[in-house]
């Protein structure tokens, strides 16, 4: 399977291509059983010690040992079963346009008698189709349930069935866009914006659009709801990649924060088995723990968990070195957070007209 | 067979007792039913089985008064096919203590010459009622006798006599009246039945209770246990006592010949080695030898290592086809072990140790259960103080034949001998001796590596039916998945992949 860098291709072509893989898997199993030979996949184990950080990728990446799933095996009989039946599902949602959510497939295995114990294991199963196939399962029509948003100058056209070549600007509604299924899927056509700002939250997100951010600095903008959903950084990672724009991100003053920031940029151990979900130029603008000295910012005492939290991150080989490590110690020494909204101590429009362009200005200038 | 091998011997009543001290079988009105019809039953099979007849038992019980309750005077009616009693003898077999014709070294039930006669005489004293034996040893008269037994100078009151015409068969029918408590005993007499019936399955048992019920224990095979044949005395197994009376009463006039005529397997070179060895005169008169010198003599007996082990054909083992047909009958279980092991001796006497094994079946129930027999007789008390109980649970590594504990199991042991090793005299359980151990041991190990290798052959079979199971389930789903996926229009032959499995 394929697990080589990808450069960006139109959505279109991608689709083909993973239809060409189900296809493909589809006839060397089917040539085993007709051969007399009991069908099996081999594919690359996502056991913790085949997590293994890349410093080239300056992401986790998947190891060398592999996994063998055969049908000959009692024991795998089953879950190979599942694996084959989630392969010809998204088949169809694919060949039908048709999109699915974790949940769904959940209740789809129920009609062959095959059922997943519960969600955690067909969520199990689509990660192992995930690492057999080398796609995101948005390749494959799967989505989450959880959706974050999306504004600004950017045109669209749809390529989902009864939308195709419908064109939509996505500055058009205050509240921002879904990050969906559609959307995802849709061709980019066109854009005035220079950069994207990722925020944290849906509040400062609103307060971006009040005060007309994304115009003033040129500028799409994105709610990523907490930790951002993978459709989220996916969509993050085209922007970057197929417009060439700058990500910018800024979250919480605390050490979700920078994590927050850390997986949009290098990914995560979850997902070590995709290439397409980071944003390595992506910059992390704050809140840093020393924009909470320096800012006089509005702040709580660090729980136990917090500090728990930084050691263990300290010891990531995602934040050797840099400002990661450094804004880690920061917290660390100032025993301190702050949140998005501590600015608001100095007015509504302290984050908007003073603290994000000094901000930004000293990011480019880095 | 010739009737010529029934040797009707008397022994002084204190001999018995000095060879068995404790007379047991009839200490309470329950014991001394149960005892009552074990000794009649064990007399008509012995008969049968020395004569080679298919055995055809009758047993009734009666109460005289039904309505009377626990404890009460029984009928105690066994009745036989066997060869029957010559007339002549008949008083005496019945009505002397110690009369018999079992005092030979051959396997037999019997060997005190007293097991009836002590029940017609228990019934005697506890209902005054005497004994009705009618026998028919030529086919042509039936004799009846009934009869007291004198208790002061051991010798048999005829009251009655009578003769009846028979119809060509021959056998005998002993009616004993007892005071007896078969509510207690009904459970030990059907059990004693039971087991008897597994370990003679080559006979028809037919008993009726004092409610009227009747039960049939049927004959499963044809086939007898070969007859034993008599043997003379081992050197091993000759006590002073034993050594004293056989001098008195030996005809031959020199050491040499006492020797050589009167002991199992001792021909003149060893009778001469041997006598060297005692520092025995050659020539010397038998009945010349004083006390000292006879225990001495006993002693380099058992002390002289130049004697050949005794041989075997003096038992009767039951034999692995006969045992398997009686376990079978009695237990039908799901898988059967037999093993008769090779003759063995333990000082002087020989043995034979059999072992069946049974498992699974509707019959029983889940634990593990132990019969025991002696000389086919099966023993239902002290089990836990007997030689095979120990084997089974201090000497048997049960680990190693991953046998769940729980399992529906039955482990049968027969020995026999021409001297059991009856710890005590009531014949219930027997005496730790290495040798016999040893032989139980080897027994029971070999009919558990049976059973064991069984249980996982059976195993995996059931393994591998859950398996094509499981696969008959899936494989059909990967080959329609399989077929959609890549868009074949018929499905793939998978169905060969279900004779691979295995
Ligand atoms: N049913 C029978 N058929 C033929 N002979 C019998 C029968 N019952 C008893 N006898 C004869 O009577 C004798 C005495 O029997 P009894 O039961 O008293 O002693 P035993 O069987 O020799 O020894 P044991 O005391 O061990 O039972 C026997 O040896 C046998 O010769
Ligand atoms: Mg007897």
């Amino acid at each position: 399977m394929n697990h080589e860098k990808h450069t960006p291709i139109k959505i279109s072509r991608k689709k083909e291509e993973v239809k060409q893989q189900l296809k493909k898997l589809g006839m060397m199993i089917y040539q085993s059983l007709n051969n007399g030979i009991f069908p099996e996949v081999i594919f690359p184990s996502r056991s913790v010690r085949n997590i293994v950080y890349n410093e080239e990728l300056k992401q986790y990446v998947l190891g060398q040992s592999m996994v063998r799933r055969s049908s000959q095996n009692i024991k795998h009989i089953r879950p190979f079963t599942q694996l084959i039946w989630l392969a010809s599902f998204v088949n169809k949602l694919i060949n039908e346009g048709k999109t699915s959510t974790l949940r769904d497939v959940f209740y789809s295995s129920q009609a062959y008698g095959i059922d997943f114990t519960d969600q955690d294991e067909s969520d199990e199963m689509i990660t192992d189709l995930e690492v057999l196939l080398g796609r995101a399962r948005e390749d494959f029509n799967v989505y989450p349930e959880e959706r974050s948003a999306i504004f600004g100058d950017l045109t669209i056209e749809y390529t989902v069935p009864g939308y195709e070549g419908k064109r939509l600007n996505l500055a058009s509604h205050p509240d921002g866009y879904l990050i969906g299924p559609s959307l995802s899927t849709a061709e980019f056509i066109d854009t005035s914006a220079e950069m994207v700002i990722a925020v944290e939250k849906g509040g400062l997100f609103t307060r971006f659009v009040e005060e007309n951010i994304p115009k003033r600095y040129k500028a799409l903008i994105i709610d990523t709801a907490g930790q951002p959903p993978r459709s989220t950084r996916y969509m993050l990672r085209r922007l970057n990649q197929e417009l060439n724009l700058p990500v910018y991100i800024l979250t919480d003053g605390d050490v979700y924060g920078e994590h927050i920031a850390m997986v949009i940029i290098s990914g995560s151990a979850n997902a070590a088995h995709l290439r397409e979900l980071t944003v390595p130029s992506a910059k992390w603008i704050g809140i840093w723990g020393s924009d909470i000295i320096e800012y006089k910012l509005p702040s709580v005492r660090l729980t136990e968990a917090d500090i728990k939290r930084i050691y263990e991150l300290k010891k990531d080989p995602r934040y050797k070195g840099g400002i990661w490590q450094r804004e880690l110690d920061v917290f660390l020494e100032i025993k301190r957070k702050s949140e998005l909204e501590a600015f608001s101590k100095y007015g509504l429009t302290t984050i908007t007209d003073k603290y994000l362009p000094k901000k930004l200005s000293e990011i480019k200038s880095f | 067979m010739s009737k010529s091998r029934v040797v009707y011997t008397e022994i002084s009543p204190s001999e018995f007792f000095y060879r068995n001290r404790d007379l047991a079988g009839f200490t309470n009105p329950s014991r001394a039913l149960y005892s009552a019809v074990r000794e009649l039953i064990e007399n008509s099979l012995d008969a049968c089985e020395l004569f080679q007849i298919l055995p055809e038992i009758y047993i009734r019980i009666s109460a005289l008064n039904d309505l009377q309750p626990d404890p009460k005077p029984y009928v105690i009616k066994v009745k036989d096919n066997g060869p029957g009693v010559d007339p002549k003898y008949v008083p005496n077999a019945f009505g002397k203590i110690f009369f018999g014709s079992k005092f030979l070294l051959r396997q037999s039930r019997g060997i005190f010459g007293m097991g009836g006669t002590m029940a017609i005489l228990y019934g005697q004293i506890t209902t005054n009622k005497p004994v009705i034996v009618s026998t028919s040893s030529d086919g042509k008269t039936i004799h009846t006798f009934e009869l007291f037994i004198n208790i002061q100078d051991n010798t048999p009151n005829i009251v009655r006599k009578a003769q009846h015409p028979a119809n060509g068969e021959t056998g005998t029918s002993v009616e004993i009246t007892l005071e007896g408590d078969f509510q207690r005993a009904s459970l030990k007499i059907y059990e004693y039945l039971r087991q008897t019936a597994m370990v003679a399955p080559y006979a028809n048992i037919t008993f009726m209770d004092p409610q009227g019920f009747i039960t049939i224990f049927q004959r499963a095979t044809q086939i007898m246990p070969k007859p034993p044949q008599e043997t003379l005395p081992h050197p091993y197994g000759i006590d002073v006592e034993a050594l004293k009376r056989m001098l008195r009463q030996s005809k031959q006039d020199t050491m040499l010949k006492f020797m050589y005529k009167n002991f199992h397997r001792v021909g003149k070179r060893i009778a001469r080695k041997f006598l060297e060895y005692a520092n025995i005169d050659l020539n010397r008169s038998p009945k010349s030898l004083n006390d000292d010198e006879i225990v001495s003599f006993v002693e380099a007996l058992h002390n002289y290592n130049g004697f050949l082990q005794p041989d075997a054909s003096c038992l009767s083992p039951i034999g692995e086809e006969i045992l398997a047909a009686g376990i079978n009958k009695e237990l039908k279980p799901e898988f059967i072990a037999v093993t008769t092991r090779p003759p063995s001796a333990y000082s002087g006497f020989p043995f034979i140790v059999e072992i069946g094994l049974a498992y699974g079946g509707k019959v029983l129930q889940p634990g593990l259960k132990l019969f025991r027999f002696a000389n086919r007789i099966p023993l239902l008390y002290d089990e836990a103080n007997d030689i095979s109980w120990k084997v089974i649970h201090e000497e048997v590594d049960w680990k190693r034949y991953k046998i769940p504990s729980d399992a529906p199991l039955a482990i049968i042991t027969h020995i026999c001998s021409t001297k059991v090793p009856y710890k005590t005299v009531g014949k219930e359980y027997l005496a730790d001796r290495p040798e016999i151990e040893r032989e139980l041991k080897n027994g029971i190990r070999e009919v558990l590596r049976r059973l064991s290798s069984y249980l996982s052959k059976k195993g995996s079979m059931e393994m591998i039916k859950r398996k094509i199971n499981i696969y008959e389930k899936y494989l059909p789903l990967i080959a329609q998945f399989s077929t959609e996926l890549s868009g074949a229009k018929r499905l793939p032959q998978y169905k060969k992949l279900i004779g691979k499995i295995g």
